[in-house]
């Protein structure tokens, strides 16, 4: 049954890939403990937000990468994402410069 | 397993999705087809009702603080549905239901032309009239023209033209369609809550909607059921479209119908939630008192609100817009697929430059995500950031005119069948046209300042939408009716439709831009009586209220065109228009699983007139060389 | 005819159906949120006075709600690898364990709402609350939906394990990939709510 190759392919594969997952979570723990250790510092806000998010992008590309499989994801996801990424960032971006750009400021 | 016998023959080699009875046959299947038909035909509707709703508008700006003719409106609404309701011969049927429905939509109409909360002594209130704008545009846009081109053409046609057995995910397909029919219910009930519909235009912009009647809240959560909808429904055409294409056809293989569908998938997949966003935070506002769209300082009928204020209404307008503009594209683009489909067909040519209009179409969608602030060019906007969005909206006027460029193109040399699905097609290259060249005064800031509000706008997208997008529709019904029906429509009474249409529809919206350039705005009540600059102009209002009117009358031609063929339409074999594309390469009507063995294509779309063959058309799937 | 690539990848796109389907589903999920945290920054720097949010909110409750949300993700992509390696009794250990912290996530989150609710902090008092609340509201919506899929792939859909194994593993890694993105969206609001 090919239900079954699928799976047989996998099997070794997984127990590195299991090893990796705990890693993970181990790197997420700290990277966690050490962002809440640094707000207690009362940073000025720009510095803040540098560490914060800085940490956060990390946390957050190591759940996409392992536990999403994005590491090894095909080109047709990468494409979806990218498209999304873009506007993403111009729904971010441009109404904050419209803000910034204002006559009746 | 169940095998039920029906009447045409079934030759499905996987017979145990057989369905039986009425309610899992026509209600609750899975099936594309047929629920592509009932999103064409709940569209249909609503579509039907929205044009009504405007009639009922244009009598108070031609006559204003005159008393309404209300019969005049719901009598033609109730006769279709008595006829249809009689016709059926009283069996459950899809007719019967219908003919229900026409007589329940006759019966709404009656309650929004009456009524002392409307049209105390007949005349209607100012309130009321803003309830009509707002509902007739969110109907024809969100419940009309979108769920027929996408929803009903989008879930007939692609599975068929990409051949498929059915869209990727049946339920999640059904899911969509009721989503969207509850979305669609809401709105209509909310006509009948306390203080009626929502009346904040269909952009419902912050504040104002913020502090309106109930109808706002319910138009809030209508939205949410049709955004749903609509995200369901995007997934599965995108899935549908890159992983069922059947053997052999490859991305540049696929009709054009099928890429726009495609990019429209996008538009939805990517520019709704941000509405669906915008639209929880306004519910939020409504309902637990924040303050999100609500600045400080708000005073409402010289009472201070009581809100924490520090919100933003600009904001509101970018979330909105960020939907909004691609929604346009939304709404142009299947229309686009659809013309270009038929014109293929029936100049008996290839289009010309499929290539570049396929990447016109992909830049096109690319691009509509960043325009949407040339909507918001009077919210106080620095010279920065509109020639950014000036400079996004001409640019993406050039992949518009590529595509209609090379539709104009198509034409040359074709020895071209004038059918009833062709004429509007034809219609819809000029149509589109003058909709889309005047809007590029719009997409410029100093021009906008000008024209922003006024009925030029007006005309501006309903050039657009109804004779561009609508007819494309229209000439979508023709030209598919056969395959779904088994008979096409009547020639004569679709050349009444067509010409009636096409004469009375200019007359109702070339003049819009004559009063708009006056500086009439759109939303005044009585048409611009009591302003002295839309004196000079006013005389067009009667002018545009009697083809509006006529308009309808045309449109009732097609209803009795539509039913009539139903029985006795001319019997379509199963290419009726000896076209190319894979849907008329499989019996009529399809079967479950659509292709009675799985079609393995080797050509493109549009093999027309190719010389030394004995057809001038050679199916996709059609290997035989020697013809 | 079937429906083609329920359970095997098309060689061409090398994805079955819903895989490619939930990503999809996820773009749309990344511009809805994306859309709410244009409006957190829009409103903030648009804002005379806002609060930094330890001023406000319980920082060891949230930092201990990050780390159950986590460890789910972890247990969630765990009983998809036994799947994998064809142990089904560990697979219901692990999803079990996911619907756990879950549970666990809600009640944490509750004790939070309820303690703002009587120290008198609405949707309504400020700005900052409005979208604390929409926020971590809709969030909770999401790990709510999460544990309504969890729950059947682990109760009355886990009987496809005995006939389709490869069908069900694969709608177990479909359930992951939105578990982890629902992961994904806290480990962003976590900071910028509370820490900044």
């Amino acid at each position: 049954m090919a239900d079954e190759m699928h799976a047989a392919d996998h099997s070794i594969d997984i127990r590195k890939h299991v090893r990796t997952y705990i890693a993970v979570f181990v790197a997420l723990l700290a990277l966690t403990l050490i962002t809440v250790s640094v707000s207690y510092l009362h940073l000025s806000i720009v510095p803040a937000v540098i560490v914060a998010l800085f940490i956060a992008v990390v946390k957050g590309s190591l759940v996409g990468s392992y536990f999403m499989h994005l590491i090894s994801e095909r080109k047709l996801i990468y494409a979806v994402l990218l498209l999304t990424a873009i506007f993403f960032a111009a729904l971010m971006f441009l109404p904050l410069e419209h803000m910034s750009d204002n006559l009746s400021r | 397993m169940e095998q039920v016998a029906t009447s045409h023959a079934h030759a499905d080699v996987h017979g145990n999705h057989e369905e039986s009875g009425f309610w899992r046959r026509y209600i609750f299947s899975v099936d594309h087809k047929v629920i592509g038909v009932q999103y064409g035909l709940t569209a249909l509707l609503f579509l039907f009702f929205g044009f009504t709703l405007m009639t009922i508008m244009r009598w108070q700006l031609a006559h204003p603080g005159e008393p309404i003719p209300a019969l005049f409106f719901v009598v033609p609404i109730a006769a279709i549905g008595i006829l249809v309701f009689f016709a059926s011969g009283f069996k459950p049927s899809i007719n019967m239901l219908l003919g229900a429905l026409f007589i329940g939509m006759a019966g709404i109409v009656y309650y929004l032309t009456s009524g002392d909360e409307r049209f105390p002594g007949g005349i209607m209130l100012p309130e009321f009239y803003n309830q009509l704008g707002a509902m007739h545009g969110t109907i024809m846009i969100f419940l009309g023209v979108v769920p027929l081109a996408v929803g009903a053409f989008g879930n007939f046609v692609v599975p068929l033209q990409i051949g498929a057995p059915d869209m990727a995910f049946p339920k999640l397909n059904a899911a969509s369609y009721w989503s969207y029919f509850l979305g669609g219910t809401t709105m209509l009930v909310s006509f009948f809550v306390p203080g009626g519909a929502a009346n904040s235009g269909w952009t419902s912009y912050a504040p104002l909607s913020v502090i309106a009647t109930t109808g706002q809240t319910m138009w809030l959560i209508g939205m949410i059921f049709l955004i749903t909808s609509s995200l369901l429904g995007s997934v599965n055409f995108i899935t549908t479209i890159v992983q069922l294409r059947a053997p052999g056809l490859t991305f540049m293989r696929l009709p054009f119908f099928v890429w726009a569908q495609l990019v429209t998938s996008f538009l939805l997949l990517l520019a709704f939630p941000p509405l669906e966003a915008a639209g929880i935070l306004q519910l939020m506002d409504r309902v637990a008192g924040t303050s999100f769209f609500l600045p400080s300082g708000l005073v409402v009928s010289g009472q201070p609100l009581q809100n924490a204020g520090g919100g933003s209404p600009i904001l509101w307008q970018h979330l909105f817009w960020f939907l909004a503009h691609p929604e346009v594209y939304v709404l142009i683009l299947p229309a686009m697929g659809i013309v270009g489909e038929i014109i293929a067909n029936n100049t008996r040519k290839p289009l010309w430059g499929y290539k570049s209009l396929v990447y016109a179409t992909v830049f096109l969608g690319f691009m509509s995500f960043i325009v949407w602030a040339h909507h918001m060019f009077l919210t106080g906007m620095g010279t920065t950031i509109s020639t950014f969005f000036q400079t996004t909206t001409m640019i993406i006027s050039i992949p518009s005119v590529i595509i209609l460029t090379a539709l104009v193109l198509s034409l040359y040399g074709g020895s071209i069948r004038f059918t009833v699905p062709m004429l509007f097609a034809l219609a819809f290259l000029p149509m589109f046209g003058i909709g889309g060249l005047t809007g590029l005064p719009l997409g410029l800031a100093p021009p906008d300042i000008h024209l922003h509000d006024t009925y030029y706008v007006i005309g501006h997208f309903h050039y657009v939408v109804a004779p561009g997008t609508l007819f494309a529709l229209f000439a979508g019904i023709y030209y598919w009716y056969p395959k779904i029906v088994g008979r096409t429509m009547n020639t004569t009474l679709g050349k009444i439709h067509f010409w009636g249409s096409f004469v009375a529809i200019n007359f109702v919206f070339m003049p819009m831009f004559i009063q708009g350039l006056a500086g009439v705005s759109r939303r005044l009540y009585d048409g611009g009586q009591q302003y002295a600059h839309a004196q000079g102009v006013l005389y067009l209002n009667n002018v545009m209220s009697i083809a509006a009117w006529a308009l309808g009358a045309f449109q009732i031609v097609f209803i009795i065109n539509f039913f009539w063929s139903l029985k006795r339409g001319k019997v379509a074999d199963t290419n009726p228009w000896q076209a190319t594309t894979l849907e008329w390469q499989t019996p009529t009507p399809p079967p479950h699983g659509n292709f009675l063995k799985e079609p393995v294509v080797v050509r493109g779309p549009y093999d027309y007139s190719l010389p030394g063959h004995a057809t001038d058309f050679i199916p996709q799937n059609d290997s035989d060389h020697s013809r | 005819m079937e429906i083609p690539y329920t359970i095997q990848a098309r060689p061409d796109t090398g994805l079955f159906n819903a895989k490619l389907g939930i990503w999809l589903f996820l773009a749309s999920e990344v511009m809805l949120f994306g859309a709410l945290f244009s409006t957190y920054i829009l409103l903030r720097t648009g804002a005379e006075t806002w609060p930094r949010g330890w001023e406000e909110l319980n920082i060891p409750l949230a930092t201990l709600n990050t780390a159950i949300l986590i460890t789910s993700s972890v247990t969630m992509v765990m009983s998809w690898a036994s799947l994998m390696m064809k142990d089904f009794k560990k697979y219901r250990r692990y999803m079990a364990s996911t619907i756990l912290l879950a549970f666990g996530f809600l009640v944490v989150k509750g004790f939070e709402y309820g303690h703002k609710f009587e120290l008198g902090h609405f949707p309504s008092t400020s700005n900052f609350f409005a979208i604390y609340f929409t926020l971590t509201g809709l969030h909770g919506l999401h790990v709510i939906g999460g544990i309504v899929v969890n729950s059947y792939l682990l109760g009355p859909g886990s009987k496809m394990w005995a006939t389709q194994p490869g069908r069900f593993t694969n709608r177990v890694e479909i359930a992951g990939l939105y578990w982890h993105f629902v992961d994904l969206v806290w480990i962003f609001l976590f900071p910028s709510l509370y820490l900044l």
